[in-house]
C-alpha cells in the first residue's frame, strides 16, 4: 500500500490531480479537495502523475 | 560503455525529464547543469503566498525522487557553450560535460528596462528564488511600490504587496491588466477590482527614467508625470536563456524551435538527433490549435515537454525499434495556468490568447464567471474565477473528450 498527503495549507483545490487519479482524488460539491488516504501499490504511477500535475505541490506519497 | 544525458537547466523541467528518462529506462549517467545554486523548486508561489510569507528553499523545493538519486548536479556552473559535433557542454567555471544525448531547459530570465539612471538600489524582478527574498524584504508596510508590466505575474505582484500594506501603481503599455490572455471585458473588470483593493493604474504609459542617488526615489514616466518609489518590481517579460547555443546552426530565434517530438530544429529545418527542448524555451506547433509554432510559458508545460523528451530520449538512445513510433506521434498539451490575486483563485486552460471572440457562459461579471474564448467559432481557450467544476465542462470540450 502507499500513503498519500495533501498539504491542506498548500492544496488550493485547483483539481489537477482529480485527471491523473480520479479514483483517489475528487472536488466536493463545494468545490474542495477530498482524497482516499491510501492506495494499492499499483496506483503508484498515477499518484505521482498528481503529484507532478499540483500547481502548489501539495501532495506527497508518505514513504 | 554505457551513454550519458546532460541536461543544462535544473529547473522543473529539467527534473521532470531526468525522472521520465530514468520512469523509461535509462540507466546511463545524467548530470543537470543549473546557473542557480539551488536545486529545483517550485515557481509559482514566489509571487503569490511565498512572498507573503516566509521564503525559503524548503518552502518551495521539489521532492527529489529515488530515481534520480544518482543524477550529477553542477549547480551555480551555467552552461556557457556547446559544440553540437563533439558533443560536449562547457560550463562557466570550465568544466566540459560529454554527452550522448543533450537536453536543453535553461528557460528564462527576466527582461529588465534599460534606463539612464538604472543604477539606483531598489529595482527587483520575480524569477528565481532569490529574487522572491530580495523583494519580500523590500514589501514592507508603507513601501512605495511600482510595479510595471501588467501581465499576471505583475497583478499577483500587486496584489500581494498591497496584502502587505505596501502603497502600489501599476505601470503598463497595456490599455487593461492582463488583456493579452484575457480580452478587454474581463481585463477591465479586474482592473476594476484591482482599483477597489487600493491598486492605481497607469497604463498605455512606460518608465523613461529613475530618480534617486543610492536607492531609489521615484519612477518618471513617458508623458513625463513622476511617481514616489522606494521599490521598483520589473515584470515586463523575459529573454531566452539561449546564448550558450549561439555558435549551433539551431534555430534560436525565438527560444528553441523543435519538432513534434521536441528534438531541436537546424535554421535549415533539419532536426537534430538526441538534441531536444524541455520547457518555457520549447517552440513547437500544438495540433490543438493550428501549426503554428509557438513557446508556451505556462506552468504544466516543462512537465508536459519533460516527459515526452525523457521518453523519446531514451527510447533514441537505447536504439529502440519503438523510437520512431514514439517520435512521430502527435503532442498535444493543454496549456494550463492560474492566478491567486487577492481571494480570486483565476484559472485556465487553452489559447485563450489566440481568440477573436469570448463569451460569459456562466457566472456573473462582478463575481465568479466562466468566459468561454472561441476562434472561427471553435472553443479554444477557457478561464474561470473560481467556478472550477464548470470550467472543467470547458476543459473537457477543449480536449475534444
Amino acid at each position: 500500500m502507499i500513503t498519500i498527503d495533501v498539504d491542506m495549507d498548500k492544496c488550493q483545490h485547483y483539481g489537477q490531480c482529480v485527471f491523473e487519479a480520479p479514483d483517489i482524488f475528487k472536488l466536493n460539491d463545494n468545490d474542495k479537495l477530498e482524497f482516499v488516504a491510501t492506495a494499492d501499490d499499483s496506483r503508484r504511477s498515477d499518484v505521482e502523475s498528481a503529484v507532478d500535475v499540483c500547481p502548489m505541490q501539495a501532495i506527497s506519497i508518505v514513504e | 560503455m554505457s551513454k550519458s544525458v546532460v541536461i543544462v537547466g535544473a529547473s522543473m523541467g529539467g527534473l521532470r525529464a531526468a525522472e521520465a528518462l530514468r520512469n523509461n529506462g535509462f540507466d546511463g549517467q545524467i548530470a543537470v547543469i543549473g546557473e542557480e545554486v539551488h536545486a529545483p523548486y517550485n515557481r509559482p508561489p514566489l509571487s503569490k503566498e511565498v512572498l507573503a510569507k516566509e521564503v525559503t528553499h524548503e518552502a518551495v523545493a521539489f521532492k527529489l525522487r529515488a530515481q534520480v538519486e544518482d543524477v550529477i548536479w553542477n549547480l551555480g556552473d551555467p552552461a556557457t557553450s556547446v559544440d553540437l559535433e563533439k558533443q560536449v557542454v562547457t560550463t562557466a567555471s570550465g568544466k566540459t560535460f560529454e554527452y550522448d544525448g543533450l537536453v536543453i531547459a535553461s528557460g528564462l530570465r527576466p527582461r529588465v528596462l534599460d534606463l539612464p539612471n538604472g543604477k539606483v538600489s531598489g529595482r527587483h524582478t520575480v524569477r528565481t528564488l532569490d529574487d522572491a527574498i530580495g523583494l519580500r524584504a523590500a514589501l514592507v508596510p508603507g513601501a512605495q511600490v511600482v510595479v510595471a508590466g501588467a501581465g499576471f505575474i505583475g497583478c499577483e505582484v500587486a496584489a500581494t504587496a498591497r496584502g502587505l500594506g505596501c502603497a502600489v501603481t501599476n505601470v503598463a503599455i497595456d490599455s487593461y491588466p492582463m488583456i493579452r490572455p484575457l480580452g478587454e471585458l474581463l481585463a477591465a473588470e479586474l482592473q476594476r477590482r484591482h482599483e477597489s483593493k487600493g491598486v492605481n493604474f497607469r497604463l498605455q504609459r512606460g518608465i523613461k527614467d529613475l530618480t534617486g542617488t543610492d536607492s531609489l526615489s521615484g519612477v518618471i514616466l513617458d508623458d513625463g508625470d513622476f511617481l514616489e518609489a522606494t521599490v521598483l518590481v520589473e515584470a515586463i517579460s523575459s529573454h531566452c536563456n539561449v546564448e550558450w547555443l549561439a555558435n549551433t546552426n539551431l534555430d534560436i530565434s525565438n527560444g528553441v524551435l523543435t519538432d513534434s517530438a521536441l528534438r531541436a530544429v537546424t535554421t535549415e529545418g533539419q532536426s537534430v538527433d538526441g538534441v531536444y527542448v524541455v520547457g518555457d524555451l520549447a517552440r513547437f506547433a500544438n495540433p490543438l490549435f493550428d501549426d503554428e509554432a509557438r513557446r508556451i510559458e505556462h506552468w504544466n508545460i516543462p512537465t508536459e515537454t519533460g516527459k515526452r523528451v525523457g521518453a523519446a530520449l531514451s527510447a533514441y538512445l537505447a536504439e529502440a525499434d519503438h523510437f520512431a513510433e514514439l517520435a512521430a506521434q502527435t503532442f498535444t498539451p493543454l496549456p494550463t495556468f492560474w492566478s491567486d490575486q487577492y481571494e480570486m483563485k483565476i484559472q485556465g486552460f487553452g489559447m485563450p490568447g489566440l481568440a477573436d471572440r469570448y463569451e460569459l457562459v456562466d457566472g456573473e461579471l462582478s463575481d465568479e464567471l466562466v468566459m468561454a474564448y472561441f476562434r472561427n467559432d471553435v472553443l479554444i481557450g477557457v478561464v474561470g474565477i473560481g467556478m472550477t467544476a464548470e470550467v472543467m465542462k470547458y476543459r473537457k470540450q477543449l480536449l475534444g473528450t
